[in-house]
């Protein structure tokens, strides 16, 4: 019965209610490092670190943090990870540090982590925060990749820089800016089309 | 001239919203009407111009002389925090007119990721203070710009019909995306 709601948690924040595609938190990031599914996946992995970290680290700490001064403290928290990520990347990953760029310390107000300590983390014990925090992460890995790759395949005709279509295919707009909002865009309504369909 | 150059990069060529991605979630969430996006751009360039002096004071006067620029996250966001509080009691006090107009945008904005990412920015751009004072507004005017412009097209968005699926947050992306193809127009200008 445990197993099966942990489970269950997990997977709420990969579908349900992922963060991306329906509560619709952490744009920034979302838009901004999406320019290929290598760098889509990468920022996505190292917010999912943060999120887990925190929400395990802000859930045993929930009763000793007085109410009145939990959200400086959630993000002290925060920061103290995001740190962290940003020297591992920094020694182990140059090449993606360097095209994250602005985003990895920018994670610290990503409204998902932050989100997820306040609604999850703050009333629920560390395992369950431990699976809310997984489930969202790769709920948002997920959805960064799959954009980061419609991104690469119609901007530059690969995936993950292996070669699709041929070399002198691709419609430079989906790696610049507009392309970003344009697919996310219909990303959203195809995911919307798909849930009204569902039910 | 390069405080000239400065202003229409960062308002214009690099707006913040439009090519860099930063300051997403207000510009989605509260463009829905001209009014709250004009207080939003309000508050935005009032907490925008503080903090980054704040942040780049405490930059070279703390955490250069002791080497300890690892803790540029932590306390960056915590003097962030600090400040919006601050800046909402004082304000309280000294000014309830413009407290009622920014008010209830104030609190959003330590969320914000146009804040942090200014301050971090004029550092790893090496300006000196003047330069980031005039980075600093001239990001929130280009903030604001896009914000009311952006405000001004979705009031009209509601009056169309459009697929079910396409409605709120996708339609809106779309109008973004269409802005940003705009803005790109003035790539080239300052590099």
């Amino acid at each position: 019965m445990a197993a099966n709601s942990n489970l269950k948690t997990l997977f709420n924040g990969i579908i349900k209610e992922n963060p991306i595609f329906v509560i619709m938190l952490g744009m920034c990031p979302t838009l901004g490092t999406t320019s290929s599914a290598i760098n889509g996946l990468g920022m996505g992995l190292a917010t999912t670190f943060v999120l887990l970290s925190s929400n395990v680290v802000i859930s045993m700490l929930k009763n000793i943090i007085p109410d009145n001064v939990r959200i400086p403290a959630f993000v002290v928290v925060i920061a103290a990870f995001v740190t962290l990520v940003e020297m591992v990347m920094q020694a182990y990953v140059p090449a993606l540090y360097e095209s994250l760029g602005l985003f990895i310390p920018l994670i610290v107000v990503n409204c998902i982590v932050l989100g997820r300590a306040e609604a999850f983390a703050a009333k629920n014990t560390v395992v369950k925060s431990f699976f809310d925090g997984l489930g969202m992460g790769l709920g948002f890995t997920l959805a960064l990749t799959l954009l980061g790759t419609t991104r690469e395949l119609l901007g530059t005709g690969k995936v993950f820089s292996m070669t699709v279509f041929p070399e002198n295919y691709g419609m430079l707009l989906f790696v610049l800016a507009p392309g970003a909002f344009i697919a996310l865009a219909y990303l959203i309504a195809i995911f919307n089309k798909l849930k009204t369909t569902k039910n | 001239m390069t405080y000239i150059l400065i202003f229409i990069g960062a308002v214009f060529v690099n707006n913040i919203v439009l090519s860099q991605f930063l300051g997403i979630c207000p510009f989605l969430g509260v463009s829905k009407k001209i009014d709250t996006a004009l207080g939003m751009s309000g508050a935005v360039a009032f907490v925008m111009t503080i903090a980054t002096i704040v942040t780049f004071l405490i930059q070279v006067y703390v955490l250069e002389p002791l080497q300890i620029g690892y803790l540029q996250t932590i306390s960056f966001i915590l003097i962030i925090a600090a400040l919006v509080q601050l800046v909402e009691i004082i304000l309280k006090k000294i000014s309830p007119a413009l407290y009622q107009a920014l008010g209830v945008f104030l609190p959003l904005i330590t969320t914000n990721c146009a804040i942090l990412g200014v301050a971090i920015m004029v550092i790893q751009k090496d300006f000196n203070l003047l330069q980031s004072v005039v980075f600093a507004i001239s990001t929130a005017i280009g903030f604001g710009l896009a914000l009311i412009l952006f405000a001004g097209i979705r009031e009209q968005l509601n009056l169309v019909s459009l697929p079910r699926g396409m409605k709120g947050t996708p339609a809106a992306l779309l109008v973004a995306g269409l802005l940003a193809m705009a803005f790109m127009g003035f790539a080239g200008i300052v590099k």
